[in-house]
């Protein structure tokens, strides 16, 4: 794993930078406006960064969708396929939805799709782990884990079909 | 004309000649400091058109100024880069403050001057500007270079450093026994280090306590606390422009960037005055006779900028042509220095340095962008001269 190095500007912001395989260096620096410059070190002068492109928001995560992802998501679909056939889905309570006013334990959700609920996340805060009588509340998101086919199942208990 | 109606005509006159100024430097791509001077220059005593009436206003306006400038110096740094400013670099800050402030004083002491107003020529030419090295990277790209960051935390430790003289050179001009000094200086170090220490543990906290979801409530707060902390602080010695710094320094996290953008246009606009103000105070028939010395202290302390630049970053493993860059990037004097000026202009004997410093900020402003540039094309060609594509 390529080390990213750290290094405080005092007063202009943070810079974060590591060198290429091929030995040159890249970075960017975070400023305290929000600005963000990627820069690539020149040949001839190691010291010196060239090709100071400035990027907004937007701009970013274009570039880092053109490269393929963040290292998160990455690891998480690493994950997935070092144990086949799982899946991990987020599955929403709407409003009209039949898990609603329901606790856990009475949706049966286990034994009809056999998909886990392994944390139920309610106005940003996440619940690890929820007990059968956990009642559900439409807004909740909840956190499953189980085959593709499972989480479809929920889907389809979720809308009632 | 009525009294208020000039009084408001003439500010108004100043303010929009500022604007011209700011627009012009702009242009030249320089930093404005050097045309705000000489707009003052140019409307004070012995200048072209002498400002009168508005000119109590304006001093009030140049005290605000000063205070605004050290707030928002502090805001930029938190306690936490102090401390770990003054760590990386402690032994190149040394030499920084050896090589730059001796030849202030030296010159002083030459030029018969007191002690006292040498020191203060001593603090003129220590400081490089902050505000003209940032625009300076800024313009040039060169955020991302690796002797970028030793540049920086050179400049919060001698912004450090400034925080301790200040106080000292304060208590200094006003004169008074031996043992009163040693005390008042001995009260104004405990404060400033008690402050920052404070700042270091809790500095989150008096930002949320500051802080309103209103703007006005925010602004007024945070504007009232300041100048209520700055005049305390004068009051016990530690110097109003550094009561205002530890107040920047105390505020951290989220609330730093609302600040800044809720007093930027505030500093921005007091800031010119406080620059004019020095202008206007200074007769500009006093730089003809000091424009030698000031031209033979800026090659001398531009050298010694080099050297302290070139050595700090070898100590970090930089390249010779980082070096080079870094050295030259300490060369710009700006506001520090003239603030420091306008501290010392009532000192005993003082009465050039108003206009030493002058010349000098005028010249060191402008010769340290115009020295890194005609660098970088030096080398760009060298290395186009090396490579042909």
């Amino acid at each position: 794993m390529t080390r990213i190095t750290k290094t405080s500007l005092p007063g202009v912001g943070v810079k974060h930078e590591f060198v290429t395989d091929d030995g040159r260096r890249v970075g960017v620096i975070h400023h305290r406006t929000g600005k963000r410059e990627l820069f690539v070190c020149e040949v001839a002068d190691p010291d010196a960064a060239s090709l100071n492109l400035a990027l907004t928001d937007d701009d970013s995560h274009a570039l880092s969708d053109a490269l393929g992802g963040s290292e998160i998501i990455q690891n998480l679909s690493q994950l997935q396929q070092q144990i086949e056939g799982l899946a991990i889905g987020w599955v929403n309570i709407e409003p009209d939805s039949s898990f609603e006013g329901k606790t856990i334990g009475e949706t049966r959700t286990r034994t009809l799709t056999g998909v886990s609920i392994v944390a139920v996340i309610r106005e940003d805060v996440a619940v690890p782990a929820p007990g059968p009588e956990f009642t559900l509340e439409h807004g909740d998101t909840l956190v499953v884990v189980g085959t593709a086919e499972g989480i479809d199942k929920v889907e389809d208990l979720l809308t009632g079909a | 004309m009525g009294h208020v109606a000039l009084l408001l005509a003439e500010l108004g006159a100043v303010v929009l000649g500022l604007g011209l100024m700011a627009r012009l430097a702009n242009r030249l791509a320089i930093s404005p400091i050097p045309l705000f001077l000489l707009a003052g220059l140019a409307l004070g005593e012995g200048g072209l058109i002498p400002i009168v009436t508005s000119e109590e206003f304006i001093e009030v306006g140049a005290e605000i100024g000063v205070i605004f400038l050290l707030l928002m110096l502090g805001l930029e740094y938190s306690a936490g880069e102090l401390v770990a400013g003054m760590r990386s670099v402690a032994p190149a800050g040394l030499l920084d403050l050896a090589l730059n402030f001796t030849p202030g004083v030296a010159a002083g002491l030459l030029l018969g001057w007191p002690v006292v107003a040498a020191l203060f020529l001593g603090g003129v030419t220590y400081i490089s500007s902050s505000g003209v090295i940032a625009k300076l990277l800024n313009d040039m790209g060169w955020t991302g270079n690796r002797e970028t960051p030793v540049v920086l935390s050179l400049l919060v430790f001698e912004d450090l450093v400034m925080a301790v003289l200040l106080p000292i050179l304060g208590v200094l001009a006003l004169g008074g026994t031996l043992s009163g000094a040693i005390l008042a200086i001995a009260i104004a170090l405990t404060v400033v280090i008690a402050v920052i220490a404070f700042a270091y543990r809790q500095g989150d906290k008096i930002g949320e306590l500051i802080f309103h979801t209103s703007d006005e409530v925010s602004l007024l707060t945070v504007l009232g606390l300041t100048l209520l902390v700055a005049g305390l602080a004068e009051g016990i010695g530690v110097s109003a422009a550094v009561g205002a710094f530890l107040v920047g320094i105390s505020v951290a996290g989220p609330a730093v960037e609302r600040a800044q953008a809720l007093l930027s246009p505030l500093r921005d606009l007091f800031a010119a005055v406080f620059f004019v103000f020095f202008g206007l105070s200074t007769d500009p028939a006093d730089i003809p006779g000091v424009l030698l010395v000031a031209v033979a202290l800026g090659l001398v302390t531009a050298a010694t900028k080099v050297v302290v630049g070139r050595w700090a970053s070898r100590r970090n493993d930089i390249g010779s042509r980082g070096q080079i860059r870094a050295g030259l990037l300490l060369i710009p004097r700006g506001e520090f220095s003239i603030i420091i000026a306008g501290l010392g202009a009532g000192v005993a004997g003082g009465g050039e340095l108003p206009a030493l410093a002058a010349a000098y900020v005028l010249l060191m402003a402008v010769a340290g962008p115009v020295a890194v540039r005609i660098q970088q094309s030096r080398q760009e060609r060298a290395v186009a001269v090396a490579s042909p594509e």
